[in-house]
């Protein structure tokens, strides 16, 4: 790891004033230190925000939820009125990285990883994220990759709670000395790939992501989120869900149903979401609704078994969250 | 970066990697986890110390600076830059060798300690996030007399093969006992979801820690 000064910061209002000349925010660390242990960042500045009690905690407000930034992720997943009304986070949280990840990584950090690909994630390649013109994913190791909607680069979304933030429509607050804050719906948080190969959300580098508000669930409302990975624990999802259904009695009102590892930035499948609208939550609907949402999928050339597997996923998290089947065994974690 | 006479193909450049051998790779890096210690500690010393800003944001490094760190009860006086890592202030600068550096990236959860009670990577934590709360590492677990009754569990249950995860296993499965007097398997399962055992001792750490759950218990 390269050396760098760390300015150790006790106030938002401190580490704002600190955000200048390609300064690097530092919270939990886990993301930050392995894209620096592994070369592929170098910060000569850290602003450590981690000491910023005024970042941290799960409020109960009149609209919803307020989560601080610097929330950790065992924090949240283990927070007993997100595992009752907002299911979807608990287990997003839950089944991230490992237990003893989880009781450092913050949500902020989560929510801020850049895309998840071997090639980007490695000094030894310069690829179309990191400012050059080429992708290395396409014509070469690419089976856990995207499927849909890649445009120029098919690394796929990191972020297991944005999957579940996607379902809860939450919405990001940004903090900046000069602008002072701004709200950012989650569905506008993040950057395609063609549109910036080299920006993943819209923070901006004098911004700090303070808060993460969710709107109370609507009645009715159950949800769920799981991970398919090839090891239980210490793995990214190569197929995942995350399942919001409003019901009434035994039908659904409205779903939402969200995808991180099928795509670069996450997505919903309104296609699926459409399927499951006004009908009764049954094995064949969901099923139906699993297969819709691979509408319009280009596989690339190793990973066309996602396509297989997104379905499954998708369909079974569906049944989870009816409260029709219980948690997956082969679900990770 | 990017190198010319390297291929781009990832292919080849996976199977001329097989081609590297751990010997010759030390040879030629000339480096070994205590080669690395070295070469940091003397630009260290060239390095200025903490300078304060203002009463919000204080300043630390790039070179070495004087933090204080409990661990095991006891208060160290360590000089150590800020990208050092706690596996690192531990191993290098305390000497506690206890705690294991294996993959170093949050992987393997070799580098278990506790801060505060809570098991963390100490290979994916800055040493200075540790100053101010408590570390507790395998060294700690035991007093000189007698041993951790995980640990006497442990030794019973033959809970190792190589070893070398091992200190890591029972600051987690120590950790969850701290946690839960009470685990099912399953418990003891998820608690060491991030540790990994390569020669699969998993069967023998589930055993030794429902057991030594019970003789705690009863203590």
């Amino acid at each position: 790891m390269n050396s760098f000064v760390l300015a150790e910061c006790t106030t938002v209002e401190g580490a704002l004033s600190q955000l200048k000349d390609g300064a690097a925010v530092k919270a939990g660390g886990i993301d930050l230190l392995e894209r620096m242990k592994n070369g592929t960042y170098q910060p000569s500045k850290l602003v450590n925000i981690r000491n910023i009690s005024a970042l941290r905690g799960i409020q109960k407000t009149q609209d919803g939820l307020t989560i601080g930034a610097l929330t950790t992720l065992s924090e949240i997943s283990e927070h007993p009125e997100i595992q009752t009304q907002y299911q979807i986070l608990s287990d997003a949280c839950g089944h991230a990285a490992t237990p003893h990840l989880r009781n450092v990584a913050t949500l902020g950090g989560n929510l801020l990883q850049p895309v998840q690909c071997w090639y980007y994630r490695s000094a030894e390649f310069e690829c179309i994220r990191k400012g050059k013109n080429f992708c290395f994913a396409f014509g070469g190791l690419n089976q856990y990759h995207a499927i849909m909607d890649y445009g120029t680069c098919p690394a796929v979304a990191p972020s297991s709670s944005a999957v579940a933030l996607l379902g809860l429509d939450a919405r990001i607050e940004l903090s900046s000395a000069k602008r002072g804050k701004r709200m950012v719906s989650i569905k506008d948080f993040y950057v395609e790939p063609d549109a910036n190969p080299t920006k993943f959300t819209v923070i901006e580098p004098d911004e700090l992501l303070t808060a993460v508000m969710i709107p109370k669930p609507a009645p009715g409302t159950r949800s769920a989120y799981q991970k398919y990975g090839e090891k239980e624990s210490f793995d990214w999802a190569i197929a995942d869900a995350g399942v919001v259904l409003e019901m009434d009695g035994n039908t659904c009102r409205r779903a939402v149903i969200t995808m991180g590892a099928a795509s670069p930035v996450v997505r919903r499948s309104q296609e699926a979401e459409a399927l499951l609208a006004g009908k009764r939550i049954t094995e064949e609907t969901a099923r139906a609704a699993g297969k819709a949402a691979m509408t319009n999928v280009q596989p690339l050339s190793m990973n066309a078994y996602k396509v297989d597997l997104f379905p499954v996923a998708i369909y079974r998290t569906i049944l989870l969250a009816a409260g029709q089947a219980s948690r997956d065994p082969s679900a990770a974690g | 970066m990017s190198d010319p006479t390297k291929p781009n193909d990832p292919l080849l450049r996976e199977h001329g990697r097989k081609g590297i051998t751990r010997r010759g790779f030390l040879k030629g890096a000339g480096l070994t986890a205590a080669g690395t210690a070295l070469l940091e500690g003397v630009q260290a010393f060239n390095s200025e110390a903490a300078t304060s800003t203002n009463s919000e944001v204080t300043e630390l490094g790039p070179g070495p600076v004087p933090v204080r760190l409990h661990v095991n009860g006891k208060e160290h006086a360590v000089s150590i830059e800020p990208r050092t890592t706690l596996a690192e202030a531990l191993r290098i600068h305390l000497g506690m060798t206890g705690t294991k550096i294996i993959c170093d990236r949050g992987a393997c959860s070799g580098c278990t300690v506790w801060l505060d009670k809570v098991p963390v990577n100490s290979c994916m934590m800055l040493a200075v996030d540790a100053i101010g709360h408590e570390v507790t590492t395998i060294e700690g677990l035991s007093t000189e007399s007698e041993p951790h009754p995980l640990q006497a569990a442990f030794v019973k249950h033959d809970a190792m093969q190589c070893g070398f995860c091992t200190p890591g296993m029972v600051m987690s499965c120590a950790a969850l006992l701290e946690k839960n007097p009470h685990p099912s398997e399953h418990d003891v399962r998820h608690a060491i979801a991030g540790n990994l055992c390569r020669c699969g001792t998993y069967p023998r750490v589930f055993s030794a820690t429902l057991e030594a759950a019970g003789n705690m218990r009863r203590a």
